[in-house]
């Protein structure tokens, strides 16, 4: 039998992996992508407990995140692309201009 | 579960009251962005139409009659709260009412000592009025915010917006990187705060922030909770850029147009607070106890990092970033008093800091010149000789941000001050101790900040020499440098109507 706890532990594991991904990955593109898995963990949880609490405002919210989801990765990669024609960089080691 | 209305338009017209404001400058942004493609001729005769037409083709004229109609909307709506509307969604309480004000002002104010500085960076576009209404109406939308999804949809609403505007000055690199680091750390912390929302909605059984005061009161096992208002506080303090999660503050405010700098210094800053107050205190209720630590603790650190890192500016954005990150710890002292008068007093503090602020900006907004940046210290010298009016406004609002008497800043730190202090006369220890240790780390960081506020002041009454280039004067920065300059000085000298103010801002439990 799967219950919640399941869900739970998995969307641990996986909101775990996105804040991983962000820390320690270097390419800008990967970091969207690991902001995604969080996003989405999220997604899972909300989903798991709608079930559990037979309510259904859980899925709209999982609705909502998606929707919201897609917005953001739109402009970041929007923002990425402004960068991109002004340096020829996805490394943030190498977008460093301003420090201190 | 509420019926199912049968008329659409009948629901949304009952339940409009409640998103009136930032109704308007949603479609007022609408407006601006369609008008952005139709262009007057130059010479289209000296008609009445067309020379009305023609007041109306910049976009800040625009912005500014959509920011004063859904200010006149408010002010039709004052002082009536509209109650719980769109299935308890959003509302417009006293609470909400006080932080509409304060974006509608900031917003106002920005985009009237933004047009000049658009054109000296020659990035007019009419994109940028629009963003602008729409991260004040998702403002609004949070201050007015009661369930957990209006709370993050109006919240991304602010953010992406903001975003945007961030990288507005496209052939930057500095701005691109700015909005970059601003978007990834945003979007981070937005997930944080998502994962501990969707715990609280496991824990508390619904997305209404009331009901979910009401449950988690009688959970017995903590862990999750506190798991949970750990990860809400964090993305929270994101937002607010306290410390440990302060990193993006420094480079996004020095890399983003410096209107848009001090939008996110003054009123991003306050929506975010909006919010924080929501969940705290109706979220959160009775579970003073659990957060009072820890909050205070960043409080603390906040506060005196912010200043010490700001001792060795030179740039002056990055050292009114760093000093923006101290006030916001100051702020967060009311919060971590969790009274009625913690919440004066950082409502308070946010409406003196909104102006005291916003002058400050807007005197950087004047340096910025064609080719010349005019944002290190050294900028500032001999102001006092060319523009004595000019730098004594300036050393007004230093002085006020620094929290002399009798400015708007020490009336709102003075509240802060007793918030607290109030706090550990009333409670038992260990909270009395703690109480007191914050209040003195506030007082001892108050001489810190003189000392660098100081630095910028010597260099505009003390050196002699300067650029022999006019400063970028236009009507609208002359009018933000003396509204700002007269509410910083009324606050200071008649605190007593803006208090009034400040204390029905509460937070009805219902």
């Amino acid at each position: 039998m799967v219950d919640v706890t399941h869900y739970l532990v998995l969307s641990t594991i996986v909101f775990s992996i996105g804040v991983v991904g962000v820390l320690t990955r270097r390419n800008v593109i990967i970091i969207l992508m690991s902001i995604e898995l969080m996003l989405n963990s999220v997604n899972l949880n909300l989903v798991a407990f709608s079930d559990r609490l037979q309510d259904p405002s859980g899925q709209v919210f999982a609705v909502f995140v998606i929707t919201v989801a897609a917005a953001e990765a739109a402009v970041g990669l929007g923002i990425i692309i402004a960068l991109f024609r002004n340096k020829e960089t996805v490394n943030v080691d190498e977008i460093d201009l301003m420090r201190g | 579960m509420p019926e199912v209305p049968q008329n659409p338009l009948e629901f949304f017209l009952q339940n409009a009251a409640a998103i009136g404001p930032p109704l308007h400058l949603i479609l007022w942004g609408l407006v601006i962005l369609c008008w952005g493609f139709w262009t007057l001729p130059r010479n289209g005769g000296r008609g009445l139409l067309y020379r009305f037409l023609r007041l109306f083709q910049h976009p800040a004229v625009l912005a500014v009659g959509g920011l004063t109609m859904a200010s006149l909307q408010l002010y039709r709506l004052w002082g009536v709260n509209s109650g719980p509307a769109f299935y308890n969604m959003i509302t417009l309480d006293s609470f909400a009412m006080y932080f509409d004000m304060l974006f509608l002002v900031a917003a106002l104010l920005v985009v009237i000592m933004s047009y000049k500085y658009l054109d000296i960076e020659e990035e007019q576009h009419t994109e940028y009025y629009a963003l602008i209404l729409f991260a004040t109406a998702g403002m609004m939308f949070m201050a007015g915010a009661i369930d957990l999804v209006s709370l993050f949809v109006s919240l991304e609403l602010m953010s992406i917006a903001t975003y945007v505007l961030v990288g507005f000055l496209r052939g930057k690199k500095r701005s691109n990187e700015a909005s970059l680091k601003y978007f990834l750390l945003g979007a981070f912390s937005t997930g944080i705060i998502l994962y501990g929302m969707s715990l609280v909605y496991g824990l508390g059984g619904s997305t209404n922030l009331n009901e979910i005061g009401r449950q988690i009161t009688q959970l017995e096992d903590n862990s999750l909770l506190t798991l949970s208002l750990l990860m809400m506080m964090a993305g929270l303090c994101f937002k607010i850029a306290a410390v440990p999660f302060h990193m993006w503050v420094p480079d996004a405010y020095e890399g983003a147009p410096t209107p848009i700098t001090a939008f996110m210094s003054v009123a991003v800053k306050a929506a975010a607070f909006a919010i924080f107050f929501r969940i705290l205190f109706v979220a959160f209720e009775g579970l003073w106890e659990l957060y009072v630590f820890p909050l205070a603790l960043i409080s603390m650190v906040t506060i005196t990092l912010g200043n010490v890192a700001a001792l060795t500016q030179n740039n002056v954005k990055r050292l009114l970033a760093y000093s923006s990150i101290s006030h916001a710890g100051f702020v967060l002292m009311g919060v971590v008093a969790g009274t009625e008068r913690g919440i004066t007093a950082s409502a308070i503090y946010l409406l003196a800091y909104t102006f005291m602020n916003l002058g400050i900006w807007a005197g950087v907004i004047l340096l910025r010149r064609k080719d010349i940046p005019g944002e290190r210290v050294e900028d500032f010298d001999g102001l006092f000789f060319r523009h004595p009016a000019v730098a004594v406004l300036m050393l007004v609002f230093f002085l006020s941000l620094a929290g002399i008497p009798p400015l708007a800043g020490f009336i709102a730190k003075y509240y802060v001050f007793t918030a607290v202090l109030e706090v550990a006369f009333t409670q038992g220890e260990p909270y009395s101790s703690l109480m007191v240790w914050l209040a003195v780390v506030g007082a001892l960081n108050v001489v810190v900040s003189i000392f660098y506020y100081l630095r910028i002041v010597v260099s505009m009454f003390m050196k002699t020499e300067y650029l022999p280039v006019p400063l970028s004067f236009s009507k609208g920065l002359v009018v933000v440098l003396v509204v700002t300059g007269v509410f910083t000085l009324l606050i200071g000298v008649y605190p007593e109507p803006f208090i009034r103010l400040a204390q029905s801002v509460n937070l009805p439990l219902i």
